[in-house]
């Protein structure tokens, strides 16, 4: 039903304003983290409101230098999914006019759903299953 | 005279505020009464479900999303449950998707209630609240009967539903819904028509369709602004297909379209438990899926049609049983990104009309 597609972080900006035209709608975008890999890959669920056609569409990023072009441009729905993924990736949105923590406080440290992330709060389970 | 000076007013409303439903806040930069700019702040209710779920089995899942739209719980379960069967390619019973049908559509019921009860009680309609209130009831007490909680319920499991429906329940929501029917009608009396309604929500915070759909908007919010589009009809998940009902849109995309979306929605609602329990198959509800659950590796996504919008989980599993990365698109999270544009230029009690019809939960904004 959806297809998937890979691209360069450095085209999304031109490759998604050209996909705009068939894919309307932006229903979400998130992130996932491959330490082994040592990359961040972007997700972005593309839908066509007309025909629901959908694409996913993939981008990876490295871990240490996650920065991408932001598309809110193209679809206002990406200004706080963005801002989502940077709270808890750390990725940097260029030309995201409002990159902001959005749901942890503003002096938080570090980015929890990276995999290595550790807090000193953070217990250890006592049982594995 | 000298000149007075004027500056800009920030005023805080919320986190503690009844008309923002919960934990929101919004920074409102006001020109006299009028916005100039509203920023809203959340994340006072997060409780990091999407890591929490990295280290928990696939079982474990299902008790969390029950807490993230807690007014919704069965839509959710169902959300998070078909994913992860499309993963494990588990097909449950037709008895089971039947009766996923009817209390979902039992809880949309039940949350659009809380939603227009809160919402006349915001714009100062004491009444359609309790009426409102009184109508909830009966349903808690339905799932109370089949599930024996009432508001967080459990109860759709990975290859079917965690119990059987009995006699009396089936006996019971059809009196229910008779009982229903005619009860819209009555909230439609107080509200639809009221000259002080209609002055609260008549062309106030408009999102034009293109704009809505720019933003990401789903759905009854969506569905307001003109844009037909059910996730029920559109990629129809579970046995949606087999039911027959309409898909109410406004005209403008104002508040009062966003209302009478939503009164349309439960008598849609009304129309599909009806069928589904008509249609009910005999067999079994539920198949044997292991407990401790592995799904096969890739990733998986399923849009469903919550009360608030489009509700889905999105999976990685590594083939191990745990999620490597669950994320959940929260309707309400995305709904309010819109807030900011739709604020500007309104004074501060259309604050709460506009605000009421997002239908925000920050239960699953916050998550």
């Amino acid at each position: 039903m959806s297809e998937e597609k890979k691209i360069a972080a450095a085209e999304l900006l031109i490759e998604c304003r050209k996909l705009q035209a068939t894919y309307d709608y932006l229903p979400f975008m998130t992130a996932i983290d491959y330490p082994e890999k040592n990359i961040i890959e972007l997700v972005y669920r593309l839908q066509s409101t007309a025909t629901n056609e959908t694409l996913m569409l993939k981008v990876e990023l490295p871990r240490d230098k996650a920065e991408v072009s932001s598309l809110i441009s193209v679809w206002p729905a990406a200004d706080w999914h963005e801002r989502e993924v940077y709270d808890m990736f750390g990725v940097k949105f260029i030309g995201h006019p409002d990159l902001r923590r959005i749901l942890l406080p503003p002096d938080w440290q570090g980015y929890p759903l990276l995999k290595d992330y550790t807090d000193p709060n953070m217990i250890k389970k006592p049982v594995t299953i | 005279m000298s000149e007075l000076r004027t500056e800009e007013y920030h005023l805080s409303m919320g986190p503690q505020h009844p008309s923002t439903h919960g934990v929101l806040r919004l920074i409102l930069k006001l020109d006299g009464e009028v916005i100039k700019e509203a920023i809203p702040d959340m994340g006072y209710l997060h409780r990091g479900v999407e890591k929490m779920m990295e280290n928990r089995v696939y079982i474990q899942i299902i008790p969390f999303v029950d807490r993230l739209d807690y007014l919704a719980a069965m839509n959710n379960n169902l959300a998070v449950v078909l994913p992860v069967e499309k993963l494990a390619n588990i097909t449950p019973p037709p008895r089971a998707e039947y009766i996923r049908v009817i209390m979902c559509e039992l809880n949309r019921i039940a949350s659009h209630l809380v939603w227009l009860g809160t919402f006349a009680l915001d714009l100062g309609a004491v009444t359609p609240f309790l009426y409102c209130f009184r109508e909830r009831e009966p349903i808690m007490d339905l799932f109370e009967m089949a599930v024996g909680s009432r508001l967080t319920y459990n109860y759709i499991r990975y290859g079917g539903v965690a119990s059987d429906i009995s006699d009396e329940f089936i006996r019971d929501t059809k009196a229910f819904l008779s009982y229903f029917r005619p009860r819209i009608d009555e909230y439609e009396a107080l509200l639809t028509e009221n000259p002080i309604f209609l002055q609260r929500t008549k062309n106030v915070g408009i999102i034009e369709a293109k704009q809505a759909v720019a933003y990401g908007i789903s759905g009854p919010m969506l569905r307001a602004s003109g844009v037909r589009r059910d996730l029920r009809r559109a990629l129809p998940y579970s046995v949606y297909d087999k039911f027959t009902f309409d898909i109410p849109t406004g005209t403008v995309g104002d508040c009062w379209d966003r209302y009478i979306v939503r009164i349309r929605e439960m008598r849609e609602s009304v129309k599909i438990v009806e069928q589904a329990l008509a249609g009910l198959p005999a067999g079994g509800f539920k198949i044997k899926v292991p407990l401790n659950l592995k799904p096969l590796a890739g990733e998986a996504y399923v849009p469903t049609e919550s009360p608030r919008g489009e509700l889905g989980f999105y999976f990685v599993s590594h083939g191990t049983n745990k999620p490597y990365r669950m994320k959940c698109r929260a309707p309400s999270f995305c709904n309010m990104n819109i807030l900011q544009e739709m604020l500007k230029g309104w004074k501060i009690a259309d604050v709460v009309a506009v605000l009421g019809t997002v239908d925000v939960m920050l239960g699953e904004v916050d998550r």
